[in-house]
């Protein structure tokens, strides 16, 4: 009888797994869930920037019926410490509820615990809070002058980290600086770019807003806590710290989650407040984030303003690059805020060659809600800021986009690349990118399409970008949490495979693809394969998914546990077969020795042997599953080159995205379906940016921008249908050659878009435009009076 | 409080409700049925979109007394005896899913796009579920979703 044979599942466009339940709604997220005797938190929020509460009235909220709890930030700083960072920059005190003072329209003041959420809301809007109003900054580099206010006492002038510089004479820890090289850049140049542009601020808006469950169990003394988080792990460290328990005694649950984007690795002031009052009244406390509410607690993203100097030759090689950063970080500082920027630093080399790079990096308090990680954190604004440059520096020397950067490239031989900022890229090759997405994009033949528009008077432009972005940061010096991630492989006592991965997913598909890298590796089939995550009770150890590290670290750390738990298997079946481990191969369901697949035994019977071992092989303990922890010697850092055609409407300023082509290099794919969906999402938060996004505070710093009613969130028709390229270089830092790719489509995007923006307004004499491309801002550009002319552009 | 009576996926269910009790909560918190999820407080995101009387609504924007008597289709009520609906299978083959949040208010979306537009062109689908935010796929998987369906009830 002929054995089916199974197919090899790594790099197959595999259905997911995850889906059959999501499509029928039978997923369980956060708010899905329910607990006996849960009460409900509802905070009231400050509704002025910067202010002193001088008093707070909760006797209406407290006497209303089925009012479990009023406190104030001052009750419950009694039982609650300020919150933690994850960075080591100095911060100030940041209480999870205001105290005293308020720095930012949101920023809570009180919570109520009430046993119905409509009821919760009704107590926490009939607390009644008076402020002495402050001066409220908005604008980082107003801020920066200490005028017309200092937001904490302690950090003059607001610099929350006054100037780190960074690159090409500056010694590693910031102590020396030597201007020598970067000066006669500068000093040689033929050209020099000088532009200021603001990479704008946004809001993550995963589609499900945060949401917690925390249930102190007063008889056993423990807290397990529910929470829409991209890190339970994380999670659990920093509630257990905060409540005075061992990490033994807590148990975080990630369980459904609806996406984060950087937004939901923070541990948030809901958290610690719904975890601190469980404990406090013995009840489980449930708290479900509006969308409103969202648009003010969750932690923004982006917000830098960068003054680009680019030094040049008239050939068109880049001698020198200059990268002034200034950082508004609002408020406070959050879990990594600080640190987000400072990869915008590491990444200011991006793909070129460049003798000389010097970055500085400044980071200011404003009275707005903290920024910190957002999809692509401090990778797009780098790119954004370099290749918005390099284009301008392509359109000063009237050379082609691509034929600028092909001249700058870092050669493919010369990887390990050690570039300027400290950064080591693991492997590359950007002319094939470059020339993979000049073939899709048929570049000539665009340029002529282009350029027929440009006859007929349409206003049609194309702009090109390429990339390389940090991931799966590693190993532990790297990352505060630690830089590795973890995984155990059981074979069930059946014969099927539970695997745990510390790489908690929120919609990246992690429970397919690691079934499908399981299922090749012991050769069974892909649905006796089950991964296990999100709930530190049965995943041991982990740090979890951001940083697009899912694959890259928590892939191979299932791999290596994989690995181990083979080996042993493979002795247990020697034993059966009364053969060496050496000469067994393990396929289509079976053991056997190569080249006698009819003596073999069947994985079950092994699994079951190991389990009842008679008799015990010498030097084997009974069981299979072994474990392995994965800390990647370096980072990855994958590639590529997007594309962008973009028509301006002469009258209404209106721009509308006609092609976008992306070429992303993310080494060896375990699912191409997969990736796509990964890189479409990234295109789309990155297209937002460009063209509809962005986060508005008035000069009084309340939010105008509040509701989706005034942020615009990207439908389906703001889209074209995008075209996706690969190209293959995988990275030697880990044994799979994947390299990550969950952010890599918000990089190339902004600048391709901007770029061709400029492109199609190149007839009004502009040289850049600021994100993100309102109507307006087109309109005027094209409506403005033009040297000579002494009309409007648009006569 | 309201007495009322409405069916939900065929079922009919009495309750008595707070006036200002939203069909979404209603559905959610009283029914257990928490595949309509709340992606907003606004009306703009869709993820609390199901059918009501046969065409789609944001449960967001209805207070459950208003839906009395009518009749309620959730995406729990969407596969019949163990079979997925068209759209369902359209958004598992064709990847159009990835968090999930969303996808349950975009397929009821889609299933009353399909009924008025049985063979959409591409743009008519975009405009059919301009109604609906998702975050994670670009929304170009779900395009194919929806046209995989709508190839499918074609044959």
């Amino acid at each position: 009888m002929a054995t089916p044979v199974l197919p090899k599942l790594v790099g197959q466009r595999v259905k997911r797994r995850e889906d059959p339940r999501l499509i029928q709604g039978l997923g369980t997220y956060v708010d899905d869930i329910k607990v006996a005797g849960m009460q409900f938190l509802a905070f009231k929020r400050a509704d002025v920037a910067h202010g002193r509460i001088t008093s707070i009235d909760t006797s209406a909220a407290a006497a209303m019926d089925g009012v479990e709890a009023v406190f104030t930030g001052k009750q419950l700083a009694e039982f609650l410490a300020p919150m933690p960072i994850g960075t080591p920059f100095p911060s100030p005190e940041h209480r999870a509820v205001a105290v005293d003072k308020v720095c930012f329209v949101g920023e809570p003041v009180a919570v109520v615990v009430a046993s119905d959420r409509y009821l919760a809301r009704d107590a926490a809007d009939a607390i009644v809070v008076t402020f002495d109003p402050l001066p409220a900054v908005v604008d980082p580099e107003q801020a920066m002058t200490g005028k017309p206010t200092i937001i904490h006492s302690a950090f003059a002038n607001n610099l929350a980290v006054p100037l780190i510089p960074s690159g090409t004479g500056v010694a590693p820890d910031g102590s020396k600086m030597d201007d020598t090289a970067i000066n006669k850049a500068f000093a040689d140049a033929e050209v020099v770019i000088s532009q200021r542009m603001v990479n704008h601020r946004l809001a993550p808006s995963a589609m499900e807003p945060r949401g917690v469950l925390a249930h102190y169990e007063p008889g056993r003394g423990t807290m397990t806590i529910w929470s829409s988080t991209q890190n339970p792990h994380i999670l659990r460290t920093m509630i257990a710290a905060m409540n005075g328990l061992g990490q033994d005694q807590v148990r975080a649950i990630a369980p459904e989650v609806g996406g984060g984007f950087g937004a939901k690795i923070n541990i948030y002031a809901e958290e610690y407040v719904a975890a601190a009052i469980s404990k406090r009244l013995g009840l489980p406390i449930k708290w479900t984030e509006d969308r409103s509410e969202a648009f003010v607690a969750t932690i923004h993203g982006r917000d830098i303003i960068g003054y680009v100097d680019i030094a040049a030759r008239r050939d068109g090689k880049v001698l020198g690059l200059k990268l002034r950063l200034i950082a508004d970080i609002g408020a406070y500082n959050m879990l990594l805020t600080a640190a987000i920027p400072t990869l915008t630093m590491l990444m200011a080399n991006a793909t070129y060659d460049i003798p000389a790079v010097r970055a500085t990096l400044t980071e200011v308090f404003t009275n707005k809600t903290p920024t910190d990680a957002y999809r692509g954190a401090g990778r797009p604004e780098a790119t954004y800021f370099v290749e918005r440059g390099m284009d301008m520096l392509a359109r000063e020397l009237k050379m082609d986009p691509a034929e600028l950067r092909r001249k700058n490239f870092i050669p493919k031989d010369k990887f390990p690349f050690a570039t300027q900022m400290g950064a080591v890229y693991d492997s590359g090759d950007y002319a094939k990118a470059l020339d993979k997405a000049l073939e899709v994009a048929n570049w000539k033949d665009l340029k002529a399409q282009r350029d027929k528009a440009r006859a007929e008077g349409r206003l049609v432009g194309l702009g090109l970008a390429m990339y390389v972005e940090v991931c799966g940061i590693g190993p532990s010096a790297s990352l505060p949490t630690g830089g590795w991630e973890h995984s155990q492989v059981t074979i069930e006592r059946d014969g099927r495979i539970s695997a745990t991965t510390g790489a908690s997913p929120h919609g990246q598909g992690n429970e397919t693809t690691f079934a499908q890298m399981l299922a090749d590796q012991f050769s069974v089939p892909f649905e006796h394969v089950t991964i296990h995550h999100g709930d530190t009770s049965v995943v041991k150890q982990g740090i979890g998914t951001f940083g697009s590290r899912s694959q890259a670290v928590g892939g191979t750390a299932l791999f290596m546990a994989g690995t181990k738990t083979k080996a042993k298997m493979a002795k247990f079946a020697a034993a059966m077969l009364e053969a060496s481990e050496e000469d067994l191969v393990f396929e289509n369901g079976k053991i056997f020795v190569k080249g006698a697949p009819a003596k073999g035994k069947s994985f079950a019977d092994v699994a079951n042997f190991a389990y009842i071992p008679v008799p015990l092989p010498p030097g084997l303990e009974p069981g299979l599953s072994e474990e392995a922890f994965f800390e990647p010697s370096n980072n990855t850092y994958p590639f590529g080159c997007h594309i962008s055609m973009l028509e301006i409407d002469r009258d209404t300023g209106e721009p509308k995205l006609l092609r976008l082509v992306a070429v992303d290099d993310a080494g060896h794919l375990i699912n191409p379906l997969i990736v796509e969906g990964q890189i479409h999402g990234g295109l789309a938060q990155g297209i937002g940016q460009a063209m509809i996004e962005e986060v508005v505070y008035n000069s009084d710093g309340q939010l105008i921008t509040g509701s989706f009613m005034d942020y615009a969130l990207p439908r389906a028709i703001d889209f074209p249908r995008f075209e996706l390229e690969s190209t293959v270089t995988p990275t030697p830092v880990n044994p799979l050659g994947a390299k990550g790719v969950g952010e890599a489509g918000t990089l190339g995007s902004t600048p391709s878009i901007v770029s061709a923006a400029v492109d199609a307004l190149s007839e009004f004499g502009v040289k850049h435009v600021d994100m993100m491309l309102r109507p307006e801002k087109l309109w005027r550009i094209i409506q403005a009076p033009r040297p000579g002319s002494g009309q409007g552009g648009a006569a | 409080m309201a007495q009322v009576s409405i069916t939900v996926n065929g079922k009919v269910r009495k309750a008595n409700v707070e006036p200002r009790v939203l069909l979404a909560h209603f559905l959610r918190d009283h029914l257990n049925l928490t595949g309509t999820h709340i992606g907003c407080d606004t009306s703009q995101c869709g993820a609390c979109t199901v059918l009501v009387d046969g065409r789609s609504a944001k449960s967001c924007t209805i207070f459950a007394v208003q839906a009395d008597g009518s009749q309620i289709t959730t995406v729990e009520g969407l596969a019949k005896d163990g079979k997925l609906h068209p759209l369902q299978e359209g958004f598992w083959e064709e990847h159009g899913l990835q968090c999930g949040f969303c996808t349950p208010g975009m397929i009821m979306s889609a299933v009353n796009l399909l009924n008025e537009h049985p063979q959409p062109t591409e743009p008519q689908i975009r405009e059919g579920i301009a109604g609906n935010f998702c975050r994670c796929t670009g929304y170009q998987h779900i395009v194919n979703a929806v046209q995989y369906a709508a190839t499918k009830a074609g044959r």
